[in-house]
C-alpha cells in the first residue's frame, strides 16, 4: 500500500474540501514499522482500527470491547468470554469464536504480556464464546487481554509463515492506507456495531519524531490531535488561538533503579539517603514544568487503586541524607566525596535520550547527590543497555521512565519488575518474599477488600524499601484543535478515542 | 569520447571498491559497537519500554545472532552476490524494498534541493559577478554568509515558523502531498544555493577579467553578447565541481532534514539501522548511499566534460 514517491510529483492538492470531508489528522512520535500486533499494534488500537476483547476505563478497570461480557468459573481457572453479537471483521466476515481463539493463540506465541500468562488453552465454545483456561487462578488476565498485542485479527491477516500482511480487524475504523514508518490512513467502518457510528469519516496518523515539529504542526493548524508534547513547546502552544492544550497525569513514573547487590546500595540507609538528596520539586518545576509532578511515592494519584494517600511522602532533606550516610559508615574524604573503607562513594548511572528529559534530570540528580558527597557519573546510552546491564550485572544505577499501564492493571508490570530476581526495568539485587507473595496472591484473589489491602501493603513495602526510587510522575500533554469537539484523552494511552469526536464547526 | 570512457571507468572501479569497503565496514563496526545486538534489535522491534532480556533471547534464537561473525558475513556476501540484500532484522521486510521506498523519497528531496542550488545559485552569482561590489553582490555576500552559517536544523525551524505557522502557506511537516516537499527542499538547498552563488560570482568575475573577454569586446561584441558567449560556460565548470564535492554535505543534511520534517528517507533508515544494529538494513542503506555518491560524481564528471571541451582529449 506504499505510494511510489515519485508519484508525489504528480499529485495535486485537493481543492475546497469542507471540514466534514477533511480527515482528522493525528500526530504522535511513534513510528509504525509493521502491522505486527506485538510490535506496532498499539498504533492500531489507539487509532481504533483494532479491538481487543476487553478495554479499560480511565481507572484501568476492564470494560467490554469485542467481548460483551465474561464469566469466571468457581475454581477461578476458566474464563468464558462472550463475543459481541453481530460483530464483523473489516473484510465482512463474521467474528467467530474460532477466529478469535486463533488470533489469541497467535498473540500468545509472540513476545508480549499474554505469553507470560499461565494459560493452558484457548478454545472456541460454540460460535460466540471463547474459553480461556489457566493453570492457576490469574485475575489479571482481563488486563492482559486489554493490551494491544492481544488485539483480535481475522485469520486472513497473516500468511503461512505467521507474518501479518493485512490488518483485518474489527474496530470502528479500517485501514485504507499504510506507508510505514510514518503514516497510515483509516476510514469509518460502516458495519461496526460496538457503539454509535463515528462522526468523523476519515483519519490520518502521522509519526513525527521531533517534539518541536509536532508542536509547530499543532500551532499551524495542520494537525488536529498532537500527542506527547515537550514541556517547552506546551508553553508556546497555550498562547495559540487554534489549539487547546490538555495536561493530565498518566501512570508513568520516572524511577532511579539502584543495584542493591552493590555494597553501597545494599544498605537501606544509603538508598534512603539517595532518595532524600533528590530535589524532586526542582526537577518537576524546572525541567518538567509541572509542579505537581514531584513523586511522593511510586504510583501516581491517577492509579487510584495503588496510590496510598496516607503514605509518608518522599521528600528532600539533605541533612537527613548526610546523617543516614554517616550512620552507614560513610565519612567525608578530602575532595568532599564520601568514603568507606578507603573506597569513594562513586557510581555510574545509565540513562537514555529516547525521552529527552531523562539526561537533564540525570544531571540534576548528579548535582543533588554531589551536595551530600556522592559522586555519580552519568552515561547516556541506548535504553537496551539497562536490561543488558541488569542481565550481566554491570549496571550500577539507571534512570528510566516506567509505564504502569502497558497492561492496564499495574500488577502485570509489577510481576515483571519485582520478582525473585528483580526485573529488567525494576529491582536489581533486591527481593522481598513478602512482596512476591502479595503479588502472587493478587494474581489469584477476586475478593475486593482483600485485593485493596494487598495493594496497599505492596505500595508500603516499595516505599519503605526503595528498590527503585521514584523521582517524578509524568504528564500527558496533548494539543487539541479547537475545530474538534467531544474530545477526551485516555490517561492510560490505550486509545485516541477518535470514534467519539466530531467537528465543532 | 576517450575522456568520457576514462571518467566512467574510474567511477566504475570506485563503485566496486565502495561495495566491498562499505559492506565489510558496516558488518565489522556493528560488532565493535558496545552492547548486545539482540537487545538492540528487540528494542527496535518492540519499543524501548517493552524490551526485555527474554524478548532479546527470542530474537537471538530466531535470527541466529550467536553464530560466528565470519559465518554470518559470508552468508551475507553469498546473498549479495545473487543480488539479495537480505531482510531487515527489525521489520522482517526485504531490504531491497525498504531501501527502494526510502531512497525514492531521499532522491526526490535531494533532487529538489539540488535543482534549487543549480537554478537559483548560479543565476544570482552571475548577476552579482557582473557588478562586483555592487548592491546585489554585497547583499548576496551577506545572505550567503548567513545561510551557510545557519545550521540546517535552525534554518528548518525558521522556515517552519515563517511559512508554516506565521504565513500558513505551507505544511510544517509530512510527506503525502507535493506541497510537503517545499520546506525541506528549501532547508536542504538554500545553503548549497548560497555557496554555489558565491562560486559562480567568483567565476564570473574571473571570466569577465580574462583576456579573452576583453578581446571579445575589442572584436566589437557588446558586453551583453560577450557575457552570453563566454561567461556561463566558464562559470559552470567551478560550480559543477563545487557541487560535486559538496554532495557529501547534502547527504549529511538529508539525515537532519528528514528527521526534522518527518520525511521518510534513507537518512531515517540509516540512523534507525545503526541504533537497532540492523546489519542488513545498515549495509543496504550505506551501500545505496555510497553508490549514489559515486553515481552523482560520475554525473558531475560528465557534466564538466560537456561544459569544458578542453577536458575531453
Amino acid at each position: 500500500m506504499r505510494r511510489p514517491p515519485l508519484l508525489l510529483l504528480a499529485l495535486t492538492l485537493w481543492p475546497g474540501l469542507t471540514l466534514a470531508q477533511q480527515p482528522l489528522r493525528v500526530v504522535a512520535p511513534f513510528h509504525v514499522e509493521s502491522m505486527e500486533p506485538s510490535r506496532d499494534g498499539f498504533n492500531f488500537t489507539r487509532m481504533r482500527v483494532a479491538e481487543t476483547l476487553v478495554g479499560a476505563d480511565d481507572g484501568g478497570l476492564p470494560v467490554p470491547q469485542l467481548a460483551s461480557g465474561w464469566t469466571l468459573s468457581d475454581d477461578r481457572l476458566t474464563w468464558r468470554m462472550t463475543l459481541r453479537a453481530g460483530a464483523t471483521f473489516h473484510d465482512g466476515s463474521p467474528v467467530t469464536a474460532e477466529a478469535v481463539a486463533a488470533s489469541l493463540r497467535r498473540a500468545r506465541a509472540q513476545p508480549g504480556p499474554l505469553a507470560n500468562a499461565p494459560l493452558t488453552s484457548i478454545t472456541a465454545d460454540g460460535p460466540g464464546v471463547v474459553e480461556l483456561r489457566t493453570s492457576a487462578p490469574f485475575t489479571p488476565l482481563l488486563a492482559f487481554l486489554a493490551e494491544s498485542s492481544s488485539q483480535i485479527l481475522a485469520p486472513g491477516s497473516w500468511d503461512e509463515t505467521g507474518a501479518v500482511r493485512r490488518l483485518i480487524a474489527t474496530g470502528p475504523y479500517r485501514l485504507v492506507g499504510f506507508q510505514p514508518p510514518f503514516r497510515f490512513e483509516v476510514e469509518r467502518f460502516e458495519a461496526w456495531n460496538g457503539g454509535p457510528a463515528p462522526a468523523i469519516a476519515r483519519a490520518v496518523y502521522e509519526s513525527v519524531a521531533r517534539g518541536e515539529t509536532r508542536a509547530l504542526m499543532a500551532e499551524s493548524g495542520r494537525a488536529d490531535l498532537v500527542f506527547t508534547l515537550d514541556p517547552a513547546g506546551t508553553d508556546r502552544l497555550r498562547r495559540s488561538p487554534r489549539v487547546e492544550v490538555r495536561v493530565m497525569p498518566i501512570p508513568r513514573t520516572q524511577t532511579l533503579k539502584l543495584n542493591a547487590g552493590l555494597p553501597q546500595f545494599s544498605d537501606l540507609r544509603t538508598r534512603q539517603a539517595v532518595s532524600l538528596a533528590i530535589d524532586r520539586d526542582g526537577i518537576a518545576r524546572g525541567i518538567l514544568r509541572s509542579p505537581a509532578a514531584a513523586a511522593t511515592q511510586l504510583f501516581p494519584p491517577t492509579l487510584a487503586e495503588w496510590h496510598v494517600a496516607g503514605l509518608a511522602p518522599l521528600r528532600r532533606d539533605p541533612a537527613a541524607a548526610r546523617r543516614l550516610l554517616a550512620e552507614a559508615g560513610w565519612t567525608s574524604g578530602p575532595d568532599g566525596i564520601l568514603t568507606r573503607e578507603g573506597r569513594p562513594f562513586r557510581f555510574t548511572l545509565r540513562t537514555f535520550s529516547t525521552r529527552p528529559e531523562l539526561p537533564v534530570v540525570a544531571a540534576a540528580i548528579q548535582e543533588s547527590l554531589r551536595e551530600v558527597g556522592i559522586d555519580m557519573q552519568v552515561a547516556v546510552v541506548v535504553s537496551s543497555e539497562i536490561p543488558a546491564g541488569h542481565r550481566d550485572g554491570t549496571l550500577e544505577a539507571a534512570l528510566m521512565a516506567r509505564n504502569f499501564s502497558l497492561v492496564p492493571d499495574p500488577i502485570g508490570t509489577l510481576l515483571a519488575d519485582f520478582g525473585p530476581r528483580g526485573g529488567d526495568w525494576g529491582a536489581m539485587g533486591w527481593a522481598s518474599p513478602e512482596l512476591i507473595e502479595i503479588l502472587a496472591t493478587l494474581g489469584r484473589s477476586t475478593e475486593a477488600a482483600e485485593r485493596a489491602a494487598l495493594r496497599g501493603r505492596a505500595s508500603t513495602i516499595l516505599q519503605a524499601e526503595l528498590p527503585v526510587i521514584p523521582v517524578v510522575w509524568y504528564d500527558h500533554r496533548v494539543a487539541i484543535s479547537r475545530r474538534l469537539a467531544n474530545v477526551s484523552v485516555d490517561p492510560l494511552e490505550l486509545s485516541y478515542r477518535i470514534e467519539a469526536m466530531r467537528w465543532a464547526e | 569520447m576517450g575522456g568520457v570512457v576514462r571518467a566512467l571507468l574510474r567511477r566504475a572501479v570506485q563503485a566496486v571498491l565502495v561495495t566491498v569497503l562499505v559492506s565489510g565496514l558496516c558488518f565489522t563496526l556493528v560488532r565493535l559497537l558496545p552492547g548486545d545486538q539482540a537487545l538492540r534489535v528487540a528494542e527496535g522491534r518492540y519499543g524501548y519500554d517493552r524490551v526485555t532480556t527474554a524478548s532479546a533471547d527470542a530474537v537471538r534464537a530466531e535470527l541466529g545472532l550467536d553464530r560466528p561473525a565470519a559465518e554470518q558475513f559470508m552468508a551475507w556476501v553469498a546473498r549479495l552476490a545473487q543480488g539479495d540484500l537480505g531482510v531487515s532484522l527489525v521489520t522482517g521486510d526485504r531490504v531491497v524494498e525498504e531501501v527502494a521506498y526510502q531512497l525514492g523519497h531521499t532522491l526526490l528531496l535531494s533532487l529538489a534541493a539540488l535543482s534549487l542550488a543549480l537554478l537559483a545559485g548560479p543565476a544570482l552569482g552571475l548577476f552579482a559577478g557582473l557588478r562586483p561590489g555592487g548592491v546585489l553582490d554585497q547583499a548576496g555576500m551577506v545572505g550567503a554568509a548567513a545561510l551557510r552559517a545557519l545550521p540546517v536544523f535552525a534554518l528548518g525551524i525558521g522556515l517552519m515558523l515563517l511559512f508554516g505557522v506565521t504565513l500558513g502557506w505551507l505544511p510544517v511537516a509530512g510527506f503525502h502531498a507535493t506541497e510537503n516537499l517545499v520546506l525541506p527542499a528549501l532547508a536542504l538547498g538554500l545553503g548549497l544555493a548560497a555557496a554555489s552563488a558565491r562560486v559562480a560570482r567568483d567565476a564570473t568575475v574571473a571570466a569577465t577579467s580574462a583576456p579573452f573577454f576583453g578581446f571579445a569586446l575589442l572584436r566589437g561584441l557588446t558586453r551583453a553578447q560577450a557575457v552570453r558567449q563566454h561567461v556561463p560556460r566558464n562559470a559552470a565548470v567551478p560550480v559543477l565541481a563545487y557541487l560535486g564535492v559538496n554532495l557529501a554535505l547534502l547527504v549529511e543534511g538529508v539525515v537532519v532534514v528528514e528527521s526534522l520534517f518527518g520525511w521518510p528517507g534513507i537518512g531515517h533508515a540509516l540512523s534507525h539501522a545503526i541504533a537497532a544494529r540492523d546489519v542488513p538494513m545498515l549495509q543496504g542503506t550505506a551501500l545505496s548511499l555510497g553508490l549514489i555518491f559515486v553515481a552523482l560524481n560520475a554525473f558531475t564528471d560528465l557534466a564538466i566534460l560537456a561544459a569544458d571541451p578542453r577536458r575531453r582529449g
